[in-house]
Formats: structure tokens, sequence, C-alpha cells
């Protein structure tokens, strides 16, 4: 046989859950808070939603940053957002909504203040983004719906194959890692972007695919050992898949690993995203799942169905 | 046994075979001619972000076509009146779009209510008032007569529009209506990008209007401007310093002929000063009116007036017969052929708005076509390494049919001319990861299997069979955000849901039957007495 990462290991998740849960808990509160912030309009939401402008430009030569930010405010952008890619010398340019006046062209007055102030400095135009105040709404209210029929999709799924308490607590342990990820991001003073919801969806997708393998197990063995307590059956599947799971974990996140190394600034921090959401997705199918299942369910016995 | 390997290996190099022809207009640069006749030549479909380009949301202000229509109605009201002798105050049409109506006594009333009726259909009353024996009305038009205006306008800016783009000349453009009153635009590799937006969010509504001789310019601009006047400019360049000034002009509000007679527009160089102008052509109706207006207002001045703006203002000297006429200014010979351009296309019906634009410069484009490349190449070899460092031989099966899933992938998205975005490519990564999943949950199902003492045929195909619903299970719920994305994303989103989605699809089929016949048929060909698993 080839190399085992883990022999045969015979960890007590279920006992763990007090300490695990208290720290879930700690993560879904930020996530929460992050969440009533972006409503609030107090969270750092990107000009795809918020409304704005957006200019990326790429000089032939290296900039100060200050000297651009100088630039900008001596011509009225007080409230220009400023990043700089050292590699390539590149410029990212963002006014929001709230900071502009309401009007969309912007971006044409940006790019003639830096043909101006940068005259010695050429510059091509990678990018200008303007978005209208409106399409920010329709935006936000479409993704809203994405995600709300998405997750309703995956709960009816899981509660068809499975029992309805697996849904359920497969949707917390999927929700609990999207919070956490939102709560990183919010922490961090990332942007929230259309991309990161992609990212978030993409996330669900892999936590409740993470979840849905160990549940598979844990619902073989119960109907095989029926007389074992809960909470060993659940204990030895989760162990037995155990190996699986992070031998996934780490394939995944070596393909994302290379995204953000090497993918470029545009999805660097959705390949970001998806690094952490890996390694929370993988932590809640273990300690998060499986135990709510145990938690609601220790004193009763569970149905099993069969849908094989 | 011998035959269902025989049958399963067919349809993997079947399908093999059909994506690398899908795939070979791609890798390609320039196909032989037998090859373009028959065989596939649709390339993968970047997406604006990778090819560069622009995107466009446009708003047609269709209220301002309500407007419009209502102001033609107010004065086809009045001429009739006029044309009746019927009596009246006052007919205008108000801001809130609708029509204000007086009338002195109830005998204009009568005869006006059996014009209204007979002729007006379209028009409701909104609300009378008899106030001193006075008749007041205002009308407004039916919900579904506006309804049709806005949507003809819609339709009509969207003709117009195409028209703008077809002459300007950008290769594959999409114009399509988008929601109630919205047209998307999208551009790829269009080079001058304010050019276009300048093309195409032009509203090109020309109009002759005279010059206001009788009233005071300098009254007019302290802001006592009589009835039926009104204040343009035009724009000035210094020819030396190139300092903008605006000129102000007094104009009679009245446009005497518009744009819609044109029958073409051209941009012509002033031989004598190498100076770009554009002559106008009308046609029969409206050389006829031109030919009426300047033989009436001979010595007067008459503004030619684009969007508003004054290009020129010139004396008639005598009447002008023959359907032709120019607009000259300070252009560049870009500005006069873009503006020949739009004149040739018609003015929009009402004016469009700019709610979105996303422009993508060809520079970012390749830097992310080569970043994502690079990095999808590096993952899939971190990837392919470690499955074989971590399973051996049987990691070389899982990334075989890794290759295999790419390659049916760029197949697919060739063959269905799916667009390419970076998320997209981002999809692709993580469907490779997805891929190697599977492959997972069945070796360590094998193993687990060994372990029990098993022979390697008996573990594997049990190995096969207690995985196949897990895997088909994580492959759903995937497959069911990918499809919700695929509904309400937008662009670059939409791209990720596509890859994502055919990568799930893909992998099931290579995951259930690419690896599986390739265990099969080693077992078939000498039973195997270990695994190097």
């Amino acid at each position: 046989m080839g190399i085992e990462l883990l022999g045969k290991t015979n960890i007590n998740f279920i006992r763990l859950r007090k300490i695990t849960f208290i720290l879930s808990g700690i993560f879904v509160f930020v996530g929460i808070f992050a969440l009533i912030q972006l409503f609030r309009g107090q969270a750092n939401l990107g000009i795809d939603f918020a409304g704005g402008t957006s200019v990326q430009l790429k000089f032939e030569n290296p900039f100060q940053l200050d000297k651009a930010r100088h630039a900008l405010e001596v011509n009225g952008f007080k409230d220009s957002e400023l990043q700089q890619f050292t590699e390539g010398n590149k410029l990212l340019i963002q006014l929001k909504r709230s900071a502009a006046t309401p009007e969309v062209r912007l971006g044409d007055r940006i790019v003639e203040i830096f043909t101006k102030e940068f005259a010695d400095n050429k510059f091509l135009i990678d990018s200008i983004t303007e978005i209208g105040p409106k399409v920010g709404k329709n935006l936000q209210h479409d993704t809203l719906i994405a995600v709300i029929i998405s997750a309703i999709g995956m709960i009816l799924y899981l509660a068809w194959r499975f029992e309805f308490v697996f849904g359920v607590a497969a949707a917390i342990a999927t929700f609990h890692d999207v919070l956490t990820v939102l709560g990183v991001f919010f922490i961090l003073g990332k942007e929230v972007n259309l991309l990161l919801v992609t990212a978030l969806l993409t996330l669900a997708g892999y936590s409740l695919t993470d979840t849905v393998v160990i549940y598979d197990r844990i619902r073989e063995n119960l109907r095989l050992r029926t007389r074992d307590p809960l909470a060993d059956v659940m204990n030895s599947s989760i162990n037995e898949v155990l190996s699986r799971t992070i031998v996934t974990t780490i394939t995944v996140f070596l393909a994302c690993l290379s995204l953000f190394f090497f993918g470029g600034e545009v999805i660097h921090d959705f390949s970001f995203a998806l690094l952490i959401g890996i390694c929370v997705g993988t932590y809640s199918s273990v300690f998060v799942a499986s135990p709510i299942v145990y938690e609601w369910r220790k004193g009763k016995k569970i149905r099993i169905r069969s849908k094989r | 046994m011998w035959r269902s390997i025989k049958w399963r290996l067919g349809l993997i190099v079947f399908f093999l075979a059909l994506s690398i022809l899908f795939l070979i207009p791609t890798l390609i640069e320039s196909l032989p001619k037998w090859w373009t006749k028959v065989l596939p030549t649709e390339k993968i479909h970047l997406g604006l972000d990778l090819r560069g380009g622009m995107h466009l949301l446009l708003e047609v202000e269709v209220k301002k076509a309500v407007e419009s229509a209502l102001d033609k109605y107010a004065s086809d009201i009045k001429n009739t009146l006029t044309k009746k002798d019927i009596p009246f105050h006052q007919v205008v049409p108000t801001s809130e779009r609708k029509i204000s109506i007086l009338l002195p006594d109830s005998k204009a009333n009568d005869r006006f209510s059996q014009i209204r009726s007979d002729q007006y259909a379209n028009l409701k009353v909104a609300s009378f008032r008899q106030q001193e024996g006075k008749f007041q009305y205002l009308l407004e038009l039916h919900t579904k007569e506006e309804k049709s205006i806005e949507d003809s306008a819609v339709r009509q800016a969207l003709e117009t529009i195409r028209n703008r783009v077809d002459q300007f000349g950008v290769a594959e453009p999409v114009i399509a209506p988008q929601g109630e009153n919205q047209i998307l635009v999208q551009l790829p590799g269009v080079k001058e990008p304010q050019r276009a937006i300048e093309l195409i969010g032009r509203t090109a509504l020309l109009e002759f209007k005279l010059v206001d001789d009788e009233n005071s310019l300098e009254e007019a601009l302290k802001g006592n401007i009589p009835p039926g006047v009104e204040i343009l400019y035009q724009k000035v360049a210094d020819k030396d310093t190139g300092v903008v000034t605006r000129r102000p002009f007094l104009l009679k509000r009245r446009a005497l002929m518009t744009g819609d007679v044109l029958t073409d527009a051209r941009m012509r160089i002033k031989s004598d000063f190498n100076e770009p102008y554009v002559s106008l052509d009308f046609d029969a109706r409206g050389a006829r009116l031109f030919d009426q207006i300047t033989a009436e207002n001979v010595k007067k001045r008459l503004a030619i007036v684009l969007d508003n703006n004054v290009y020129s203002a010139p004396v008639i000297q005598e009447r002008i017969s023959g359907g032709k006429a120019q607009i000259s200014g300070s252009f560049s010979p870009e500005e006069a052929s873009d503006l020949a351009i739009v004149l040739r296309a018609g003015a929009l019906p009402a004016p469009v708005k700019i709610i979105q634009n996303v422009t993508v410069g060809p520079s970012l484009g390749q830097d992310s076509i080569d970043k994502g490349i690079r990095a999808a190449i590096i993952g899939s070899i971190l990837v392919v390494l470690f499955m074989a460092v971590y399973y051996r031989f049987s990691g070389l099966i899982a990334d075989w049919a890794l290759v295999l899933n790419i390659i049916y992938l760029l197949g697919a998205l060739a063959s269905m001319r799916a667009t390419l975005t970076l998320p997209g490519i981002a999809g692709i990564i993580l469907a490779i990861g997805m891929a190697v999943d599977s492959n997972v949950l069945m070796f360590e199902r094998i193993r687990e299997e060994l372990r029990l003492g098993k022979t390697v045929r008996a573990a594997v195909d049990a190995g096969y069979d207690k995985a196949l619903f897990t895997i088909i299970d994580s492959h759903v719920t995937t497959l069911i955000t990918a499809v919700v994305l695929f509904q309400f994303g937008t662009g670059p989103i939409k791209g990720f849901a596509v890859t994502l989605s055919l990568g799930v699809m893909i992998n099931l089929f290579s995951a259930l039957i690419g690896t599986k016949v390739i265990f099969d048929w080693i077992n078939f060909k000498k039973q195997l007495k270990t695994l190097s698993i």
C-alpha cells in the first residue's frame, strides 16, 4: 500500500463537542455581526453591490502611492480607496457610491487626472468599472435570492436522502462555514463583492459534500451496529472516513493554493476565501455537523431510512 | 467481462476523440481548408474579462419618450382646434406627463369633447374642472398606450444602437434587451472604449431651429426668457490654446425640422482648409421642407442643434433646394465620422443612461489568461504529484482520470460555445479538486476492503459500490449550487457556474467509468494478487 497519513485513528470527536461548540459559537457570532454590519452598510461592500467606480491602471514605471493619493485629493476625490499591486506597477482606485457624486461616469475623470498628474509615467488602462446604484441594488437582490434558493435546494435534497435532522444539521454546519469566512473577511476589512459571494456558495457546496460523506458512513454503520451507543457509532464513523477527509482537503487546498499564489490580483481574495473555507468546512463537518445530530438524538433512537 | 471492458473503453476513447476534435480549432492557429469545410471551427469562447472589452448596461429613459409623444399630441390638438376655429386659452404638456387644456366656454367644450372622442381615443381624461364658465381638462395617455410607447422606445433604441455598433465595426458584439427598459451591449476587444460610449450613448437628436433676433440675448441670460424661446450653447475651442468656451444662442424653441428626414450623412473634408465636416442628404419630404424653410427665412440665422448643443448657426443667404446641408464645427476626423454614423443610424427615441460600465483593457485580459492558465497548470501538477505519491500506482490511474476530465471539460466548453471567464478557470481548478475527491473516496474504501482481507477484484468492486452513492450525493449538492449560480449569476459568475457544473457532471462519468475500467482491465489481463494503492 501507498502512504497512509493516518493509521487507524480513534479520536473521540463527540466528546470534544463542548470545546468545539464554544469555538464555533464565536465564529458564528463574528459572522452574524459582520452580516448585520453588511446590511447596515457599515462593512466594506464592493462597488458591484454598493455602486461606484473603480479604475485599475498599469504604469510603465514604479510610482509612489502617496503621490497618486495626493493627485486624486487635489482634484476633488478625497474619499477614494487606493490599492497598489507592486507586481506590474498596478494601481486600483475605488470610489464608493457614498463617497462619490451620484453620476456614473467618473472613470474618465480619473483617467484624465492621472494623464495630467503622471505625465512622465505612462500607463495602460487595465479596467474601468462604473456601476449605477440601481444595478447594485438589483444585484444585491438577485444574490440574496440565489443564496436562499441554493440553501433550500440543498436542505431539501439532504432531507430526502437522509433524515430531516441530518438535513438541518448539515445546513447549520454550512451556514457556520459561510459565516466564519464572512467574519474573517470582515475582520480583515476585505471587500465583500460578487466574487466573494460566489466563493461562499462554492464553499457551501464543498462543505456539504464533506458532511454528506461522513453522514453516509454514520448511516451505514448505524444500520450495521444497532446495539452500540450512538456516540460510539458516530465516533468510529468519523474516524473511518478521517483519512479521506484529510486527503481530499489537501488536494483541494493544493489546487486553491496555486490559485492564490499564481492566479493574479483579480481572483486573489476569491482564492483566499476558498482557502479559509476549505479548512473551516473540513473542521465543521467533523466537529459541528455530526455532534449536532448527536445532541439532537442522543436520547432517542435514530430511524434509518434506507434509500439505497 | 471483456465485452463490458471493451464497451466502456470504447466510450472513453470516443468522447476523448470528440473532445480533441472540438479543441483543435482552439489549439491550432490556422486550420487547413478541408478541416474548415466539415469539422468544427469554434474556438473556446473567452469572456470579456479575459479577452478585454466593454460591457455596458443602458437604461432607456422611456418616460422621456412618453413626454415627447405627449408634446406631439399637444401640438396636434392645438392645430386641430385652430383649424376648426374652436377657441382655447391653453393647450400645454405639463411636467407630470399630462396635457392641460383650458377652454373659454361650453360651446367650445362641446365641440372639443366630440373631437376628443373621435380623434384622440388614446388620451383619457385624468381630471376635469369647470370654473367660472371655463373648462379645464387634464388629459393623459391610456396606460396601455403608454406601455406601448415605452416598449417601442426600447425596441427602437435597440435597433438604433445595433445599427451604430455595426457601422462602428466591432467583431461579435452582443446587443440584447434586458429587463423592462434596459439594453445590454457587449463589445469584445474594443480598442477605444471612450469613443464607443460616445457613439452608443448619444441621443443624436438633430434639430434645425431659428435664431431669435427679436428678443435680447442679454436679457434672456439674466433670466428673463420669453415664452417659446430657449438658450442653447455652442462649444467653441480656440485653435491655438485649445481652451473651450461656451457661446450662448437665443433660439426659437420649436424645431423647424429634425433628423428623421435624413437619408444619408457622411464625413467629408473641406479641401481648402483640410477641415472635416458632415454632409447631410434629405429625403423628398425633407428637401421640400428645407427648401420652404430657407425660402421663408432668408437673411435669418438657422441653428443646427444636436442633443441641445448648437453646432453652427449660419445665416441663410438664399433659398436652398436640392436637399443637402452640412454641419461644420471644429471636428477631428474621428469626431466627424462618428457623428455621421449616429446621424445615419438615426436618433434614439429617448435618451439612454449608462447604468453599468465594465471595461477591461486588453493588457489585463491577457494578464488574466496567462495567470489563470499558469495557476491551473501548477495546481494540476501539485494534485497529480500528490496522488501519485500517496496512492502509488492507483494514484496514477486517478491522474489518468484527471487528465481525461480536463480534456473532456475543455472539449465540452468548446463544443457548447460556452464562455470561459476568469472565475471559470477557478471553476475548472475546483472541479479538478473534486475529481480527485471521487477517487480518494473510492481508494480509501478499497483500502478498507483490502484490510478486511478481500481479493483485489472483490475489494475494487466493493469499494466502488460502496463509494458510489456518496459520490453521487456529493456531486448533486455541488450541482445544485452551480445551477442556481448559473440562473442568477451574470457575466463572470455565470462562467464559473458553467465550468463547475460541466466539471461536476464530467467528473461523475470519468470517476465511475474512467478509473474503474482500468482496474478491471488490469485485473482481467492478469489476476492481481496485490494492489498498489
